[in-house]
């Protein structure tokens, strides 16, 4: 919402300057966001008045000019052809911005003559694109500020525009009188109230209005009249400024007056052309596929239900929205009928979203104007159509009525003190709902009263129907007492004492996740949520179930399945960028369908190129499958995870098939996947391997048990401990897993631990074979052990491995 | 036996290698050697000479051989000394290669955020993020035909053909998660809920998916005056100094009263200081819980009352740790991450530091 300094007080009796209207606008709630004022960028000009004027020497069209200026006798040489003796002219000293032609002024010279300053144009102070000479002023003071002499004599030259946001409760601020009134509850100013006269009618309407029975609902209150012999053309200079102050392009009288009525009052109203409507107006709901070329120049069809205005013949206006191209006002419109009606805000809403229209009428209207102004709003009008244009007014024909509401809330001068935390005095409190035009509910208040309540009861003004409530009523007197003035007040604990741990299991294990893979040297990514259809798809999503219905980019059109897919895009624009190895993690939701509950939480890592850039020790090589699976179950160790996990081999298809696996407590709870990327996934998304990842699915991780802080008894011998080493030949597809499982169980009090250290496949074993060597760990527990008792659980670690493998010692 | 004395110790100290000092212990200790020659000889002696000679023997056998001993260790020294001289490295190149990773601030400012408001009796709350439409917009008395959800910019998930039921969207803001904590933990309550939230809007100063942190405080008599306490307590431990808050009426379909918060700063050298100078920055929204909210929430608003607040996460980070650029945030560049990222050590906590 734009207005100017100076129509805001054709409303408002202030002394008040802009920068303290617009402060208090803000604080108030009707936030600045900007304000454009003109005398900001002449501040440093000032009076003077031209001496002396002689013909520069060496110069026909100069002339040097003595001035007489707040900073005494000046020389300054001027091209101007009015620069003359005698006159008073606007004066920029050296040091002095110009901002028509964008320079500093310095003292120079010119031909061979110094000049100490400037007399400037319209143009060049940018006032106007007036340049044929400098200015002229009638009067004024030499020394004088030309902003104070603007200000004084030609104001609407630094009118300055202030524009605000509206909040979508506070529609009555759609218009300069609402802006007014609020100003004037906070006292910057007094309100002026213009009286409405009513405009008698000529002659009887010929042109008759109904509402059908239908459509009452939508269409409460529809007020029209006829003027006929109106001269249509420009509107006068200052309605055509005003509008144009405000951004708005003037058209003609009749049109610039429903705009003005729009902004000065919040009452858009509409013009027809009486001789291009057919016969009587009628407000009715469309049957369906009715349509109308609309002032947009669109055609619109109508669905069953929309409401519109029909002349005898067709559609003339989309009610409340948009009027229809053929029945609007031209430069020859000779009978003119002003529409002035209330709609319901909620049936133009949803009929300008299905039509996808978006007019300044339509914006107020779902927003809700003053319903009890919709006839003074024509009379307004008529007046200003009869000053502009002449004519002769017809009789007001009307349908339906003003809606009024019987609403009135209590005013409990304590509930601001409880619920915001002011002390403003009872007086206060009421008298600045009185000044926004609340009214006592005499009735109500007496009524309740005698039930023991000693507050007073208001009825919210016809132009604030978001005022429902008491919280309503509060709010208003702190608006308007300012809530700068708000004192801090601690918050008690809720508790007494230490505040205790609020953190969840999961919570705590997004935490841990989060530094682990810190730890372990990835970077933590936060990717879109979003994806493409085509990458979701390589990972089990971008099905109708998770996409966007309006996403913003083909790129981001639907929910991600897993982070894999994001992760790897950021590894191939990081590669693109130079950097081939990469560690990158993300914490965050996946979505595998589009209810609410189908969201999850996962861990995921990402492993590229080499461990570390060439390095002198030789350190750095390609990342492998065990990197990925290494950090998987140092993540799942710090989330608290079982250590005693199966590994399955079945994983999704974004994984490579025999490089995979899948960390598991029985065959269906999956904690973890780790492995290589699929090449084809990474040749379709253009990653360079070698690529590997873990997956981590933090809540699949069973709870705790409640056990307490303490760690259990820590189970040690004093004795000495014996390891031996094995090496088996085994077929080639059997997994170390069975070989490490069954030397444990060959004696589950003396073997401690069993290590795989060694794996070789092929040479000299012939195909299909390989050899596996563990390290086996003997802790005796009683006494020291014979080297017949070692060498006992040797052979049961032989003879067990053989049994679950069929693997031999190695000879 | 002075002068075997004077031979020996002088021999020992002269000796160039462990070889001659072996010779020379042999000589005077060994089996054989002078001194245990001597010593055998006490047995031919007087018990009186005995009782002079044997102590003194006795005294010059262990001279000589500590004198041994510390000799021995002093060429171990020396030649230890040589062989290290020998085994000088280049310090100046690198150490093993170990990879550096990083925090993403919007994980650190999330725990940041976390850990004080914790202190103030706040818990984390969760909400989907392909949310109800009740939820997110008729619960916080956002109605279908209210202007703010035209104003919102909300993504709508796609509806097959056949469901019609409203479309579900990505939730616009964290104040669903307002109403789903109040159904599920009732009256009084204080959470808050940080997270992701999704509007359809791109351009320099936004992404189509940003990070909020919602306040909820509902108890008998939370006022407004709390929440401007809460806040600017929130916000002088946040930033590490002391920030002044600026309350503004405002508007919200959720709060009433509502209020705009801006923060003291100063902006001088285009840069943002918070905490001092004359200037204002707005950073959230809040207000006191509308009372259909409330009641959405199932709890009764004739009896409880509080506040909700709503900020950005990336933009209280972009304000903290001076960065730039939003659109950044979510572009994963590993320059970027290195630069602005967090080590994985650095948990803040309020007793450590934000």
């Amino acid at each position: 919402m734009k207005f100017t300094l100076s129509w805001l007080k054709e409303h408002l009796d202030t002394t008040a300057g802009v920068d303290e209207i617009a402060e208090t606008l803000t604080d108030l709630g009707l936030e600045v966001e900007e304000v454009v004022n003109p005398s900001e960028k002449l501040r440093g000009f000032t009076l003077g008045k031209v001496l002396k004027a002689e013909k520069h020497p060496d110069a026909d069209r100069l002339r040097v000019c003595q001035v007489e200026t707040d900073q005494g006798e000046k020389q300054i040489i001027c091209g101007a052809p009015n620069a003359r003796e005698g006159i008073t002219v606007v004066i920029a000293h050296p040091g002095t911005y110009i901002p028509g032609i964008d320079t500093t002024i310095q003292v120079g010279k010119i031909r061979g003559v110094e000049s100490h300053g400037m007399m400037c144009s319209e143009r060049e102070m940018e006032l106007s694109d007036e340049h044929d000479g400098i200015i002229e002023l009638p009067s004024g003071a030499v020394g004088e500020s030309f902003t104070d002499w603007l200000a004084a004599n030609q104001p609407d030259k630094i009118d300055p525009v202030i524009e605000i946001a509206i909040t979508p409760n506070r529609q009555d601020a759609l218009g300069v009188e609402g802006i007014a009134r609020d100003l004037a509850a906070r006292g910057v100013g007094t309100k002026i109230e213009k009286p409405i006269a009513p405009v008698p009618g000529a002659f009887p309407s010929p042109i008759n209005v109904t509402i059908d029975d239908d459509t009452l609902d939508g269409a409460p209150h529809f007020t029209g009249r006829l003027i006929r012999g109106v001269k249509n053309g420009p509107s006068p200079e200052w309605l055509q400024k005003r509008l144009k102050a405000i951004g708005l392009r003037p058209i003609s009288a009749l049109v610039d007056i429903t705009n003005f009525f729009t902004y000065d009052r919040n009452r858009p109203l509409h013009v027809f052309d009486a001789d291009k409507t057919h016969g009587d107006l009628r407000v009715h709901r469309a049957k369906g596929g009715e349509e109308l070329l609309a002032l947009d120049e669109k055609t619109y069809t109508f669905a069953p239900g929309m409401m519109i205005i029909s002349g005898g013949r067709a559609p003339e206006s989309i009610a409340g929205v948009m009027g229809g191209e053929d029945s609007g006002v031209t430069e020859d419109t000779v009978n003119v009928f002003l529409e002035s009606a209330y709609w319901d805000p909620v049936t133009i809403a949803r009929t300008a979203r299905a039509l996808k229209i978006n007019s300044d009428a339509k914006y107020r209207f779902e927003r809700g104007v003053d319903p009890e102004f919709t006839l003074p709003g024509l009379e307004l009008a008529t007046q200003m159509v009869l000053d502009l244009c002449g004519g002769e007014p017809g009789e007001v024909v009307s349908a339906g009525a003003a809606t009024k509401t019987e609403l009135s809330f209590r005013l409990d001068t304590d509930r601001c003190s409880s619920l915001v935390g002011m002390d403003i005095p009872a007086a206060t409190q009421r008298e600045t709902l009185e000044r926004l035009g609340f009214t006592v509910d005499e009735a109500k208040t007496t009524e309740m009263g005698n039930q023991g309540a000693v507050h007073k009861w208001y009825r919210p003004p016809s132009w604030r129907p978001d005022i429902l409530g008491e919280a309503d009523l509060v709010e208003e007197v702190a608006r308007i007492a300012s809530l700068t003035n708000l004192e801090p007040k601690p918050m008690a604990r809720a508790q007494v004492g230490v505040p205790r741990p609020i953190l969840t299991t999961n919570q705590r294990r997004e935490q841990a996740a989060r530094r682990t893979a810190a730890a372990l040297g990835y970077n933590e990514c936060v990717t879109y949520s979003f994806i493409d259809q085509a990458s979701a798809a390589l990972f089990g999503g971008g099905t109708d179930a998770t996409r966007v219905a309006n996403p913003i980019s083909s790129e981001m059109s639907h929910m991600r399945p897993a982070l894999l897919p994001g992760l790897l895009q950021a590894a191939a624009r990081n590669q693109a960028r130079g950097f081939s190895d990469l560690a990158l993690f993300e914490v965050g939701a996946a979505f595998h369908g589009g209810e609410p509950e189908e969201q999850y939480t996962l861990v995921t890592g990402l492993l590229i190129g080499r461990t570390a850039l060439k390095d002198v020790h030789g350190a750095a090589r390609d990342v492998t499958l065990y990197d990925a699976k290494a950090d998987a179950e140092a993540v799942l160790a710090a989330l608290g995870a079982p250590a005693k996990a199966q590994i399955f081999r079945d994983t999704a298809e974004c994984w490579h098939p025999g490089r995979s696996g899948r960390v598991a407590l029985g065959p269906k709870k999956t904690l973890a996947v780790f492995g290589e990327i699929h090449p084809k996934i990474l040749k379709a998304m253009d990653v360079k391997g070698p690529a590997v990842g873990f997956t981590v699915w933090p809540a699949e991780i069973p709870e705790p048990r409640k056990a307490g802080a303490s760690r259990g008894a820590l189970d040690i011998s004093d004795l000495q401990a014996v390891e031996r080493d094995f090496a088996f030949v085994l077929d080639a597809g059997v997994e170390a897993v069975n070989v490490v499982n069954a030397a444990q169980g060959a004696d589950k009090v003396l073997i401690e631990e069993v290590r795989v250290f060694d794996e070789f496949i092929g040479g000299a074993l012939g195909d299909g074979k390989k050899s596996i060597a563990i390290t086996v760990r003997i802790q005796p527990r009683e006494k020291t052990l014979t080297d017949a008792e070692i060498d006992a659980v040797a052979q049961a670690v032989v003879a067990k491995v053989g049994k679950a493998t069929g693997g031999v010692l190695r000879g | 036996m002075d002068d075997l004395r004077q031979k020996y110790l002088t021999a020992i100290g002269d000796a160039a290698d462990e070889t001659v000092l072996e010779d020379l212990r042999v000589a005077a200790v060994g089996k054989k050697g002078e001194v245990s020659l001597k010593m055998r000889e006490l047995g031919k002696m007087t018990p009186e000479e005995r009782q002079v000679a044997g102590p003194k023997l006795n005294a010059l056998k262990d001279e000589i051989n500590a004198a041994l001993a510390a000799k021995k260790e002093a060429l171990a020294d020396t030649a230890l000394d040589e062989r290290l001289k020998s085994e000088w490295l280049d310090v100046t190149l690198p150490g093993q290669p170990r990879r550096q990773g990083t925090i993403h601030p919007v994980s650190q400012v999330t725990e940041e955020v976390t850990a004080i408001l914790a202190d103030m009796g706040f818990s984390v709350a969760e909400g989907p993020q392909i949310e109800d439409d009740w939820f997110n917009f008729d619960a916080l008395n956002i109605p279908d035909h209210h202007p703010a959800r035209g104003e919102m910019d909300t993504f709508y998930m796609h509806r097959d053909e056949g469901d019609n039921r409203l479309p579900h969207v990505l939730r616009t803001h964290t104040s669903p998660v307002q109403i789903r904590a109040m159904q599920k933990h009732g009256a009084p309550i204080r959470v808050i809920a940080p997270g992701r939230v999704y509007r359809a809007d791109y351009d320099q100063t936004h992404t189509p998916m940003f990070h909020q942190v919602e306040g909820l405080a509902i108890d008998r008599d939370i006022s407004m005056a709390n929440l401007k306490w809460v806040l600017e307590e929130f916000f002088s431990v946040f930033f590490g100094t002391s920030v002044k808050t600026r309350f503004r009426a405002s508007h919200f379909p959720f709060t009433e009263p509502s209020a705009e918060v801006d923060i003291q700063c100063s902006w001088e050298g285009g840069t943002v200081k918070v905490g001092e100078g004359e200037g204002w920055l707005e950073v959230l929204g809040s207000g006191m819980v509308h009372p259909n909210v409330i009641r959405a929430g199932g709890i009764d608003p004739d009896d409880w009352q509080g506040f909700a607040f709503g900020m950005g996460i990336d933009r209280m980070a972009m304000l903290k740790y001076g960065i730039p650029d939003l659109r950044a945030f979510f572009d994963s560049d590993l320059r970027w991450l290195r630069h602005y990222g967090f080590s994985a050590l650095s948990v803040p906590t309020l007793h450590g530091g934000l």
